[in-house]
């Protein structure tokens, strides 16, 4: 890479970027790095927003992937508030809202996602908040001072996590869930029926196959959730958490294959030799489970940004990954590996009453994925053994006498 | 406040002042000391933090809870004196800390 030249223009400055940049130096890449980002923050950590942080637990330093001396320290120019509008592939410029254009000899593209609205009546009333960036914390962490009565919409971790911090701060909180039970994207019983079970038992109410209809008001601000059946659920706030959606019309806009995201191989590559695409931005294959997805953690992130990095600095490509991730809730650490595709069973191990077991998902012999509840070894083991692909036997994992080491050796 | 001295794999040492409150993976991370990853931010899932904690050291910075030793279990190149730095609160009974970094923390 000519050291003299434009260099690598990364497009959004969160985890997966930030990771690039700082991976790019690291792996020894010379040329010059640009890291445009449009929040005015340095990139940091999302996890703690719904957790520690929202409980008052951390500062915004702790959120910080690097000092933001670092990027200077390490020639890393650092661009941040500032909006990338087009990129034109065939001049290999990207273009800034303030009138800058930018040339790059390799662009990546890791401008993630934003959290998806619900477009229904009373959505713009003062108190509906949403929660992806350090600035929505901040909004929601305010909203709930003085222990107010919080609407989460959705089941999902971001508003199960934002839940069990509520109810940390003293406030009231019901959860709302379209499916008939929550996790249902992401997770299966037994554990969204154990989760749903101990959050009940922390005070927090759940209306399941409920549809909002609207948000009510006063005086501008939202004082209830109206679902379809007239029913009023009052609260002060609420949390929308219904997933994200994808920010790729960049990439569209540019003629880049995207499928609800920017379509990549295993090496974070487009279809253009000077593009990659890294993070919650992409459509990614999943080579354990022959198939493309979708992956929002902060493991993707990091896997993709090694891809990148490594291609771009001349590096052997990283090995494989199992997708993993996590979730704090209450006194609860859940560990997740691998997805659950194609598994014909599920194998408890542990104990669900003690809140200290393992669900895994397995096909045939094989373990596709599991989700362990304060099972940190069941946790580490099946991620290697998911990665390996190598068989257990069934009896010996559903044995808790049977030590991890045991059934994995 | 500690004074906490970090040895990568290669011998190079880094001399910090740490916060007490802070862990010592967050004393790391925060001066670009290399060799700690620290892949879930101190979240106690992941393991790429880990470090070995010099003889001299080991009962000032405490046992690792229960979850901590299952991480350590199953990470890579795990000695006795092996802790995950996220798990080590700094505190001024630590000034003069010795840790050390495996050469991968994958």
């Amino acid at each position: 890479m000519n050291q003299a030249g434009p260099g690598v223009v990364i497009v959004g400055a969160g985890h997966a970027g930030g990771t690039a940049a700082a991976l790019l130096r690291q792996y020894g890449y010379a040329g010059k790095v640009t890291l445009i980002g449009d929040e005015p923050i340095a990139p940091y950590q999302r996890p703690p927003l719904s957790k520690a942080w929202l409980k008052g637990e951390a500062d915004a330093d702790s959120l910080m992937l690097k000092p933001e001396s670092f990027y200077a320290g390490a020639g890393i120019d650092l661009i941040l508030d500032a909006e990338v509008t087009a990129i034109r592939r065939s001049e290999r410029t990207v273009s800034l809202k303030d009138g800058r254009t930018l040339a790059y000899d390799m662009l990546i593209l890791a401008t993630g996602a934003r959290a998806r609205a619900l477009a229904i009546a009373g959505s713009d009333l003062a108190g509906v908040l949403s929660l992806r960036s350090a600035a929505d914390a901040e909004n929601l962490k305010a909203a709930l001072a003085g222990g107010k009565r919080l609407a989460v919409i959705g089941g999902g971790y971001i508003g199960l996590e934002a839940a069990a911090s509520a109810r940390a701060l003293g406030c009231e909180v019901v959860v709302i869930e379209r499916e008939p039970h929550i996790l249902a994207r992401v997770a299966k019983e037994p554990l969204a029926s154990f989760l749903a079970g101990y959050h009940r038992a922390r005070g927090v109410a759940f209306e399941v196959g409920a549809i909002v209809e609207a948000f009510e008001g006063a005086a501008g601000h939202v004082t209830g959730v109206r679902l379809a059946g007239g029913r009023v659920i009052g609260c002060d706030v609420v949390l929308v958490g219904i997933g994200l959606v994808r920010n790729d019309s960049l990439a569209q806009d540019c003629g880049l294959e995207c499928v609800n995201g920017i379509v990549v191989d295993e090496h974070a590559r487009t279809a253009d030799p000077h593009v990659l695409a890294i993070g919650d931005v992409t459509h990614r294959p999943m080579p354990l489970y022959d198939r493309m997805f979708w992956l929002e953690s902060v493991a993707n992130a990091l896997e993709q940004a090694k891809q990148a990095a490594s291609l771009i600095a001349g590096r052997p490509a990283p090995a494989h990954e199992v997708t993993w991730n996590w979730s704090d809730q209450y006194d609860l650490k859940l560990q997740f590996a691998g997805l659950p595709f194609d598994a014909d069973e599920v194998l408890v191990r542990g104990d669900p009453a003690q809140a200290r077991f393992a669900v895994f998902h397995l096909r045939g012999d094989r373990i596709q994925a599991v989700e362990a509840v304060n099972a940190a070894a069941e946790f580490m083991a099946g991620r290697q053994l998911i990665g390996q692909r190598r068989p257990i036997v069934r009896a010996r994992l559903a044995d808790s006498a049977v030590s991890m080491k045991e059934v994995a050796a | 406040m500690a004074k906490i001295t970090y040895v990568e794999h290669t011998g190079e040492r880094h001399v910090i002042d740490v916060k007490s409150g802070l862990s010592v993976m967050e004393g790391a991370v925060k001066n670009n000391v290399p060799g700690i990853d620290a892949d879930c931010g101190g979240a106690c899932a992941c393991a790429t933090c880990h470090v070995y904690v010099d003889e001299a050291w080991r009962d000032k910075t405490g046992t690792p809870s229960a979850m901590e030793e299952s991480m350590l279990d199953f990470a890579e190149n795990v000695e006795p004196n092996s802790r995950l730095s996220c798990q080590i609160k700094v505190t001024d009974a630590l000034e003069g800390l010795v840790v050390t970094m495996p050469e991968s923390q994958h």
